[in-house]
């Protein structure tokens, strides 16, 4: 550890964001880095703990107190090899993470975390800057081949690791480009897609096969596959979103979160985008219903778009804006979170149900909604319940549902290998062999845990790959 | 070895090797050699006074053993023999044997036989038997089963043997024979089943009667004791405090020669090192007799009894008996600059022909014409002689052993380190140290043959070092010999940079090697062992003067031809971790030195192809070349593995080491050759310790050099190579010292080899074979597995896997890492246990429990391989014994205010108080406050209450306010050291609680400075349970094996409790090598603990409390069927309280307030009491549901109840698969009626106090505050005194205690150890006569006065007045004495003023407070670690600047005052006024003693005053100024806010 107190001397500074009014005008990446040195001396205020708990809070048990230490000293290309050896996208998660970590640093007992996860941005993005970044390209080949299906972080992750070690690498993505989610569904704002043309161009260079617009289980068999492979991992995420059985929801205006924020990504990719397709927000009253990061991003969309108003509902309580530290730490907290969306000017709502939507001529017009509670039953589990006589209506023109993901699609790939479920419709694999109920298949990310953060795909897709590799070679130098 | 395994079966964890004695002993001579029979009465009146000393254990009549060695009463046995009609020749001319035989006629014919034979063989003939008239009614019941049949058998001598001389050297021979013939029995032979033959002594000059009798008795045993006939010149006597009492009658003392009171240490060393002599050793005396010598150690299982073996060799051989034990147990010479040239000349260039035999010692023996004894370099054994008119020296531990008329004493003196007292019965003299010493040392040229021989390695030419590898070979390498990340960051860089140690905080709580799933290092499957109770560590910094790391390299000479050793060259290094350009100096030594000397390097790697099982066939390999190297006249051999590559794999080096070490020495060509091991493995200290241990004389780590030259540029200081590499070493050698002093070592010499480690995990084939002798409780992985981890990391490094390429493992064995070492504190206990504790959610205990118990995948320790045996019916929940029982078994850890906060602090005694449980103060004291309850009914007091080292803030007031007393002897997380708290962290109020100055530093010694060894630990608990009878004293312990014994030992110096701590146990700050690497894990310590004392049926006597890492209430379950009473929870508590693990307790940073005093960060402690009980009901629960599941009712019934442990089934694990359990699950059986809990109450004997007779005589002092003044005789066996007395005081008025005088003692006589221990302020003792050993020892505020008896006819300034480690801790009050003190005094005194003629070595080391004034010469090392306090020493010769250790002290002048200043200015500023200060307090010792001295300097001040040096520590004089500012700052506010009122 590079200072012993500097917890204790240095305040907390992050990064910070171009003001509200700037910002909205365009999709672009707003938030301003801190100087280097000032980096630096954030980066010494880890304590290097005996525990160290954000390395648990890490889903890729990110090595964080020894890069914080190594960038203490100014040390940037041991840091990012550091970084690197656990983490193979950090400047994904160095933008888009809700970072855990930072929830379960020691420092966050008193609300001041370190800014790991600035601090890693810090590191990657610099070491692209120097140009510290090549393609790992294997020296020896195994013979072996591999197809990884869904190019999402997961995906990614997994053929990056198994190019790595020598095996033929296949990424198949059913869209024109690769990245799933990270691409059509985070928003540029957050994180601007160019970020990830340059690590499929290392890819490329380390040997991995991309193959966009085939769909396994529809354009290409998994029979076929299977007989053209070694071993298949698939990665296709948790796309099936959850829907709502009410009244009014067959009215135009009311649209996936997914489909919303995909086709705005599209536009900005100079994707063409059908007419008759196209949904916007500009001029008009947005709902959007549920309250997590999907929402959020439609939020920061819409505004950008030009809504007139913006409104996202909760069906849970408003949560506390404080958690109670001493029985949550380190552990990931409930409690009210804000995004830079939300400060760019909407409205919030919470255990607000949605009854029923209106309409005009088959278009959205409005919310019917109510007010509800939640109590706690005798075993202990809540459960709402209607507050009488609270019924409201909300205008709207145009709805978009943010209610997660239910699991991934089941149609084609899923159905065809005939893989067995998991009670959630969850592609069902041990959590360290990452292997299905099928010979030779292997699942990883959203479609094996369910909707998840791209953090935890990334780990997935690297311990994936280091079980495909086990099984393919009888053991694995590969790191988890 | 095969003598002892007959005698007492070894089984389980209980090993008869371990038994350690420690004694009382002493002697008479007669100077002019007149042989009376009242001398011999005499001898045996020393041996009845010093019955204190000595033990019994469960039988009441069983001694540990006691003996007397006489000349040989001619008249009786020529009468006696007479009768047999046998005619003696003339005296001196026959032999006597003494001999032990076995009561079954058979043995006994054989071993009559083999006697006969022997004498025969050496052509003298038996003239005759005798049956030695014993009376055995007062022999213990245990022992008479035991009792051999003693004979007396006399030869003539042959033949051919011109004189005496030779004749004992033929009865050496003769009685080596006999015994070989039994102990050794050739194919066919039956030898002696039974362990009873013996010969005690064989003589022409000596007989010796000795045996498993209590002291006062043996006379009435042996009746020729009390026949007038029996007359001797000497009476050597010796009674025995052994820690086990299985009779053993031919451990009694004294031996042929000697009798020893301590430890030799290094034994194993030095066994090894006399084997590996034999053929280099040839004698020109003993000619051909020295074959028959073969097996020359192995008589005896004890330590001392293996001297003996040794020092009858050198005799033999031609050695005079002093200049033998010189040799033996040489003085401390390396560092000495003031020892004589010649002197010094003498000890070094004995140095090459034996290693020193290491430890306390003190020593008498005699070969019949001289008599002395010697004490070790360190002092560290009590030995008081004195000198009468009518020729006599009586020697003893202690002052008083036989009473002297004051008017016949000539002289009064002590033994002091390392001299030697010798007196010659034929020229009639005592000869004094100074002389003996010096006519050896003009004996020969030492110098002059030093001169011509000794090569100092850095003298030798400069030649040429290798050069750091490029990055990546450099990696690869460190790959291949598993470092990791924190071995850079955490050990190479801090070490390199600060030449320290590192130093962490909590425990261990990895797994030990062989359950880690990670490929160890060899080095980790060995703890280090260190000392406690029977034998002190020492502190190598502030004790320097005594530490050695000289190392001589290469070939031996032959220890019997002293001569010889002048004609070979010998190679010294100043210490033996060598550079580079070092080693190649070796290397290429050939071509210099007249070509003395000739290096062959060895390759001590093998062909990867030969992968794992290669491996043994490379060391094979690795010996014989080592075994032809050495034959073919090389003698110095490098192991080297620097040439690991991608083809060869490395054999761990401290197995190529131990390996060719072993084999050499059992090819008898160690000492002909050097071994040197040039190593890319060894990095942490530990490792060069392991190196050590096993034979290497130098060790180069080239690659932890390349490391540091790769680091120089990468670091933010800009530092050379050149001195990283210098400050790595001094750090290495820092650390290797600590080390070795731990276990009491201080020559590097003597731990080279000496094996001092417990290995844990490793088979019993693999050690006997490489590490021939250490010891192992669990068994474990062979020479298959060792290698299939080194076949691991070089996969790693060479065969490119990515986890690895480019960067090192990241270990996480310091801190917690996902991919690193597995822990068993993770963010997932940690959360999950404080969630429970915080919101009282038992299911989330229960989660805690789960993750804790449940190691199915991957292992911690080694509990979790046992398995509950359940019961088909559990017993119903609700009748098993309650929660709120249970948790009464519970207590916190030791923990000081100090190390954690105050909030954290009171928060664990809040809790414990509540729930019945106990807290322990640490060794910080504790805050009177606390003592009262609080307004809520809630108590803040810490029940147990801890003395430690550094005594801090132990005062009578602090020792009756607790319900347990714990001696800490050691401390899990770094057994066998001392500590230190740094002055910026000695706040005001720690300060206080500490009776010490706020921002001066406090050192805890590494050892007590009252326990050196059993009989003085059974003293402190003496001392504490007359300060406080009602209190349990316990006596806490590190786990490592032995430790059974060593309870054992402590059960029998009447301690009530024991705590047996394991290794994992924490700390608040220690050297990470000693939390990584010493004691061992509990279960080990305390299976070993209950089973030997079920055996010693000691087990009901006392408590047994186990700590060290229990989390869960499985923990303690399955420490209760191993055998504990009680359970020490403490990391764990603190978990519960707030803590997180953060490892940053010594840095002061903790950021949740526990382990801090930063006000800022204590306010973020957020701890309840409730928190810390929840957590200890949720635990009491669990264990009430495995009782529930086992079928007990009650927690007792559990205890010791190894029955119901089984081993884990499957546990799926490459390395524990092998695990041998058997010993630590062995069922102990007990006799019927024989205790396996606590149950019974120790007999304290508290009743015989003088202090009843006091307390009843003071009753109205105490009661109604009015004066008293009681008169009374005393002896040597008065202990003690005033210390009952002091406890009735502080109870009733606390530490303020009486007005001055208010109770007077007027004592005369020499009173027993330990007068005035804790005397309260208010009681005066004034005693005529002389004092002991720990006169004041924690004086809390009383007044000793002390001189010698006015008849007496000697000079007091010249005579020793008080003994040892006089004014201990002392707090408060006042001290006057007549005299000279011994070693160590007013050693950590914080407060006491205390004025003395002159003072032995290391006076006034580690104090803090109070004054000094010493009106004569001091010893050495003066003012060592003083960091507080001021002393006035009159140096009247000129040499205390010498003597003194300069290193926290200045010395001054004192100025010659200028004008008069009134009695309380005098002490109101202790930086000014030292003249006015200084006559006050020599006028009061005037006053009080009526000292000459006293009354001399005063009539001539003005000549004496300029004499006087100011001893002026520096911490102490700055934390004095800054007082004194804040003061003056105050009272400036305080006027001006008055001034504005």
């Amino acid at each position: 550890m590079g200072k012993v107190t500097g917890f204790k001397e240095l305040e907390r500074q992050d990064r910070s964001y171009a003001p509200v009014g700037e910002r909205v005008k365009h999709y672009k990446e707003f938030v301003i880095p801190l100087p280097e040195p000032e980096i630096r001396s954030q980066s010494s205020r880890c304590m290097d703990c005996g525990i160290p708990y954000c390395h648990n809070g890490c889903p890729v048990n990110n090595l964080i107190p020894d890069w914080n230490d190594l960038v203490y000293e100014g040390n940037w290309r041991s840091a990012l090899d550091t970084l690197h050896s656990t983490n193979n996208f950090p400047e994904f998660t160095g933008r888009i993470c809700p970072a855990p970590c930072e929830a379960a640093c020691t420092l966050n007992i008193t609300d001041s975390p370190v800014t790991i996860k600035s601090i890693e941005c810090a590191i990657i993005d610099r070491g692209w800057e120097e140009g510290w970044i090549e393609p790992k390209i294997s020296l020896r080949k195994t013979g072996k081949n591999v197809a990884v299906v869904g190019s999402g972080p997961a995906g990614l992750a997994c053929s990056q690791q198994l190019a790595r070690v020598g095996h033929s690498v296949t990424l198949y993505e059913r869209n024109a480009r690769l990245g799933g989610l990270l691409r059509y569904g985070i928003p540029d704002f957050k994180m601007e897609k160019h970020l990830i043309d340059r690590r499929l161009s290392q890819m490329l260079a380390e040997g991995v096969t991309f193959k966009s617009n085939t769909e396994v289980g529809i354009t290409i068999s998994v029979e076929d596959m299977l007989n053209e492979y070694d071993a298949i991992v698939m990665t296709g995420g948790s796309e099936f979103p959850r829907d709502m059985d009410v009244p009014g929801r067959e009215l135009d205006g009311i649209h996936f979160a997914m489909q919303f924020l995909t086709q705005q990504n599209r536009r900005l990719a100079d994707e063409q985008i059908l007419a008759n397709q196209s949904i916007s927000a500009n001029g008009k009253n947005v709902v959007v219903i549920g309250g997590g990061d999907t929402g959020s991003d439609c939020v920061g969309t819409s505004i950008r778009q030009g809504a007139k108003s913006v409104t996202q509902l909760e069906v849970m309580p408003k949560p506390p804006k404080m958690e109670d530290k001493t029985l949550t730490w380190p552990n990931w907290p409930l409690k009210l979170r804000t995004s830079t969306s939300h400060l760019e000017g909407a409205d919030r709502d919470w255990s607000v149900a949605t009854k029923a939507f209106y309409g005009d001529g088959g278009t959205v017009k409005g919310l019917e909604l109510v007010r509800n509670e939640w109590e706690a039953g005798a075993d202990g589990k809540t459960s709402m319940v209607e507050i009488p006589n609270s019924k409201f209506k909300l205008d709207a023109d145009l709805v978009l549902l943010a209610m997660g993901f239910v699991h991934p699609k089941h149609t084609g790939m899923i159905e065809e290998s005939g893989v067995e479920l998991d009670d959630r419709g969850n592609v069902k694999a041990g959590i360290e062999d990452y292997k299905t109920s099928r010979k030779n298949i292997f699942v990883a990310g959203d479609m094996r845990r369910g909707q998840s953060l791209v953090v935890w795909a990334i780990s997935e897709g690297r311990k994936a790959a280091r079980s495909v590799d086990n099984y393919l070679m009888g053991s694995s130098t590969l790191p988890d | 070895m095969n003598q002892r395994s007959n005698t007492k079966e070894r089984s389980g964890l209980y090993d008869p090797d371990h038994e350690k004695d420690n004694c009382g002993f002493g002697f008479i001579a007669h100077i002019k050699g007149k042989k009376t029979h009242k001398l011999v009465r005499d001898g045996l009146q020393i041996l009845a006074n010093l019955d204190h000393r000595g033990a019994v254990g469960a039988d009441p009549l069983a001694g540990d053993g006691a003996g007397i060695l006489v000349h040989i009463p001619d008249q009786l046995m020529r009468e006696e023999l007479a009768r047999d009609n046998v005619v003696l020749p003339e005296s001196g001319h026959y032999g006597v044997g003494m001999v032990f035989l076995p009561r079954d006629e058979d043995t006994r014919n054989r071993c009559v036989d083999s006697i006969i034979r022997s004498v025969a063989s050496e052509g003298s003939t038996v003239l005759g038997w005798r049956d030695v008239p014993t009376d055995n009614a007062c022999l213990g019941e245990s022992v008479k089963p035991n009792e051999p049949i003693i004979k007396q058998v006399v030869i003539s001598r042959p033949n051919g043997v011109v004189d005496q001389e030779e004749f004992e050297r033929k009865l050496f021979v003769i009685r080596k024979q006999a015994h070989k013939k039994i102990w050794y029995p050739g194919e066919g032979d039956d030898g002696d089943s039974t362990g009873v033959f013996y010969i005690t002594s064989f003589s022409s000059r000596l007989v010796c009667y000795k045996g498993m009798v209590l002291c006062t008795n043996l006379d009435s045993y042996y009746l020729d004791l009390s026949d007038d006939r029996m007359i001797s010149a000497v009476a050597l006597v010796h009674q025995r405090f052994s820690t086990n009492t299985f009779p053993s009658w031919k451990l009694a003392q004294p031996f042929r020669l000697l009798c020893h009171n301590g430890e030799i240490n290094t034994v194993r060393g030095n066994i090894n090192w006399m084997a590996a002599r034999r053929a280099t050793m040839s004698s020109k005396v003993l000619g051909e007799d020295l074959d028959k010598l073969w097996p020359l150690i192995g008589d005896g299982a004890s330590d001392s009894a293996t001297f003996d073996n040794a020092l009858e060799l050198l005799v033999a051989g031609g050695y005079s008996l002093a200049h033998a034990m010189m040799m033996m147990i040489p003085e401390a010479w390396n560092n000495n600059d003031l020892m004589d040239p010649a002197r010094r000349a003498f000890y070094e260039y004995n140095a090459a022909l034996m290693e020193p035999w290491d430890g306390p010692a003190a020593i008498a023996f005699t070969d019949g014409r001289q008599v002395g004894a010697t004490l070790d370099r360190n002092g560290l054994r009590p030995a008081r002689y004195m000198v009468t008119t009518d020729d006599l020296v009586i020697m003893g531990s202690e002052d008083g052993v036989l009473p002297v008329p004051d008017d016949n004493v000539v002289q009064k003196w002590r033994l002091q380190p390392g001299k030697m007292l010798l007196i010659d019965l034929e020229e009639g003299r005592i000869i004094g140290d100074e002389e003996l010493k010096t006519s050896l040392a003009a004996k020969h040229p030492y110098q002059e043959w030093l001169d011509r021989t000794q090569i100092q390695l850095e003298d030798l030419p400069n030649e040429i070092g290798a050069m750091t590898p490029d990055p990546e070979t450099l990696i690869q390498r460190q790959q291949a010999f598993g470092y990791t990340q924190e071995d850079i960051k955490q050990f190479l860089t801090p070490m390199g940079l600060n030449g320290d140690d590192p130093i962490g905080s909590m425990g261990r709580d990895t797994p030990i090697a062989v359950l880690s799933d990670r490929p160890k290092l060899l080095f980790d499957y060995f703890k280090q062992c260190f000392a406690q109770v029977t034998n002190p560590p020492i502190d190598p910094i502030r004790e320097e003067l005594v530490m050695s790391l000289v190392s001589l390299i290469g070939p031996r000479p032959n220890l019997l031809e002293p001569e010889g050793a002048g004609a070979r060259h010998r190679l010294e290094v100043r210490q033996p971790i060598i550079s580079n350009l070092d080693l190649e100096r070796v290397r290429q030594i050939e071509n210099h030195v007249d070509q003395a000397f000739k290096t062959s390097t060895l390759s001590a790697t093998y062909p990867a192809t030969d992968g794992a099982l290669g491996m043994e066939k490379a060391i094979e390999r690795l010996s014989l070349e080592a075994e032809e190297a050495v034959q073919s006249g090389f003698n110095i051999l490098i192991l080297s593995d620097r040439d690991v590559d991608s083809d060869h794999i490395p054999i761990p080096s401290l197995l190529a080491t131990a390996g060719v070490h072993h084999h050499l020495i059992r090819t008898g060509l160690r000492t002909s050759a050097g071994l040197v091991v040039e190593t890319g493995e060894a990095r942490r200290v530990h490792d060069f310790c392991l190196l050590a241990g096993y034979g290497a004389e130098a060790i180069n780590p080239y690659l932890a050099f390349d490391a540091l030259t790769d680091l120089a540029p990468k670091l933010i200081q800009k530092v050379s190579v050149d001195e990283l590499h210098q400050k790595y070493i001094k750090a290495i050698t820092k650390g290797i010292l600590k080390v070795m002093s731990k276990m009491g070592i201080s020559t590097y010499q003597s731990y080279c080899g000496a094996q001092i480690f417990d290995a844990v995990g490793l088979s019993e084939s693999f050690l006997s074979k490489y590490f021939t002798g250490t010891k192992c409780a669990i068994g474990g992985v062979g020479i298959d597995g060792i290698a299939s981890e080194s076949v691991r990391r070089h996969a790693i490094a060479y065969q490119g896997i990515l986890q690895f390429s480019g960067a090192l493992d990241v270990g996480g064995d310091l801190a917690f890492r996902l991919r690193g070492e597995t822990h068993a504190w993770t963010p997932e206990t940690i959360g999950l246990l404080q969630h429970a504790a915080r919101s009282g959610d038992e299911k989330r205990y229960r989660a805690y429990a789960k993750k804790m118990n449940d190691q199915s995948k991957k292992l911690r320790n080694i509990r979790a391989l046992f398995d509950l045996k359940f019961v088909d019916t559990p017993v119903p929940l609700n009748e098993v014994e309650p929660a709120k029982e249970i948790v009464k078994r519970f207590a916190t850890g030791a923990m000081s205010f100090g190390s954690i906060s105050w909030e954290a602090h009171t928060t664990l005694a809040v809790a414990m108080n509540r729930i019945g449980g106990r807290s322990n103060s640490g060794e910080g004291g504790e805050d009177p406050v606390r003592f009262k309850p609080l307004a809520n009914g809630d108590s803040m007091v810490s029940r147990i209450k801890q003395v430690a080292s550094g005594r801090f803030g132990v005062t009578a007031e602090y020792l009756v306010n607790a319900t347990d007393l714990q001696i800490k002897m050691a401390q899990g997380a770094k057994p066998g050291e001392g500590g230190q708290l740094p002055g910026h962290k000695v706040d005001e109020w720690i300060g206080r609680v500490r009776n010490s100055t706020p921002g001066v530093a406090l050192i805890s010694p590494p050892p007590h400075h009252d326990i050196y060894s059993i009989e003085d630990l059974a003293q402190l608990i003496h001392d504490l349970k007359n300060i406080n009878a009602d209190a349990r004293v316990s006596v806490k312990l590190v786990s490592e094996l032995g430790v059974g014994t060593v309870a054992a030992g402590v059960a029998k110096a009447y301690a009530d409790h024991v705590t047996i701590s394991g290794f994992e146990g924490g700390t608040g700050a220690s050297p990470i090598t000693s939390i990584q690497h010493a004691g061992s894990p509990w279960e080990i310590g305390l299976a070993e603990t209950h089973e030997t004392l079920v055996r010693n049926q000691l087990r009901g006597r006392i408590a047994v409390q186990v700590d060290g890492g229990f989390r869960t209430g499985r923990d303690v379950v399955i420490g209760a069927l191993l055998g504990a009473d009680e359970f020490g929870i403490a990391t764990a508590a603190l978990v519960a309280a707030g803590c997180i693990m953060m490892r940053k307790c010594h840095l002061n940073t903790c950021p949740v307030g526990v382990a801090t005093q930063d006000p800022e960060l204590r306010k973020l402690f957020t701890g309840q009491p409730d928190h810390v009980i929840n957590f200890f009901m949720f635990l009491a629960e669990e264990v009430r549901e495995l009782m529930s599941q086992m079928g007990f009712r009650k927690f007792e019934e559990m205890i010791g109840r190894r029955d119901h442990l089984g081993v884990q089934p499957v546990i799926e694990h490459w390395k524990a698969k092998n695990l041998d359990l058997s010993r630590v699950l062995h069922s102990v059986y007990a006799a019927p009626g024989v205790a396996t809990r606590h149950c019974e109450q120790q007999n304290h004997g508290l009743e015989k106090a003088l202090d009843n007779v006091l307390i009843e005589q003071a009753r109205d002092a105490i009661e109604d505050r009015k004066a008293v003044v009681i008169k009374s005789a005393v002896k040597n066996t008065n202990r003690t005194i005033g210390t009952m007395l002091s406890g009735e005081v502080a109870r009733k008025y606390g530490h303020a205690g009486l007005e001055k005088d208010t109770i007077q003692l007027k004592l005369k006589g020499s009173a027993g150890q330990s007068l005035g221990a804790f005397l309260a302020r208010g009681i005066t003792i004034e005693l005529e006569g002389g004092g002991n050993d720990y006169v004041g020892k924690g004086l809390s505020g009383g007044e000793i006065i002390i001189y010698p008896a006015k008849s007496g006819n000697f000079a007091p300034e010249q005579n020793i007045i008080v003994g040892n480690t006089v004014l201990y801790g002392a707090v408060e009050g006042e001290c006057y004495f007549r005299g000279v003190a011994g070693e160590r005094f007013a050693v950590r005194n914080s407060g006491v003023t205390a004025v003395v003629e002159g003072v032995g070595d290391h006076g006034c080391e580690y104090m803090t407070g109070g004054i000094v004034v010493v009106l004569g010469s001091t010893g050495r090392n003066f003012a060592a670690g003083m960091s507080g306090g001021i002393a006035y020493v009159l140096d009247e010769n000129k040499e205390f600047d010498s003597l003194c250790n300069k290193s926290m002290v200045d010395l001054e002048r004192i100025e010659i005052p200028t004008e008069d200043v009134d009695f309380e200015e005098v002490n109101s500023d202790l930086m000014k006024h030292d003249a006015q200060r200084l006559k006050g307090l020599i006028q009061a010792h005037f006053d009080k003693t009526g000292s000459d001295r006293a009354k001399q300097i005063l009539e001539l001040w003005e000549q004496y005053l300029p004499m006087f040096v100011k001893v002026f520590p520096v911490d102490y004089r700055r934390a004095l100024m800054d007082l004194k500012r804040v003061q003056s700052e105050q009272s400036v506010t305080s006027e001006n806010m008055m001034a504005g009122e």
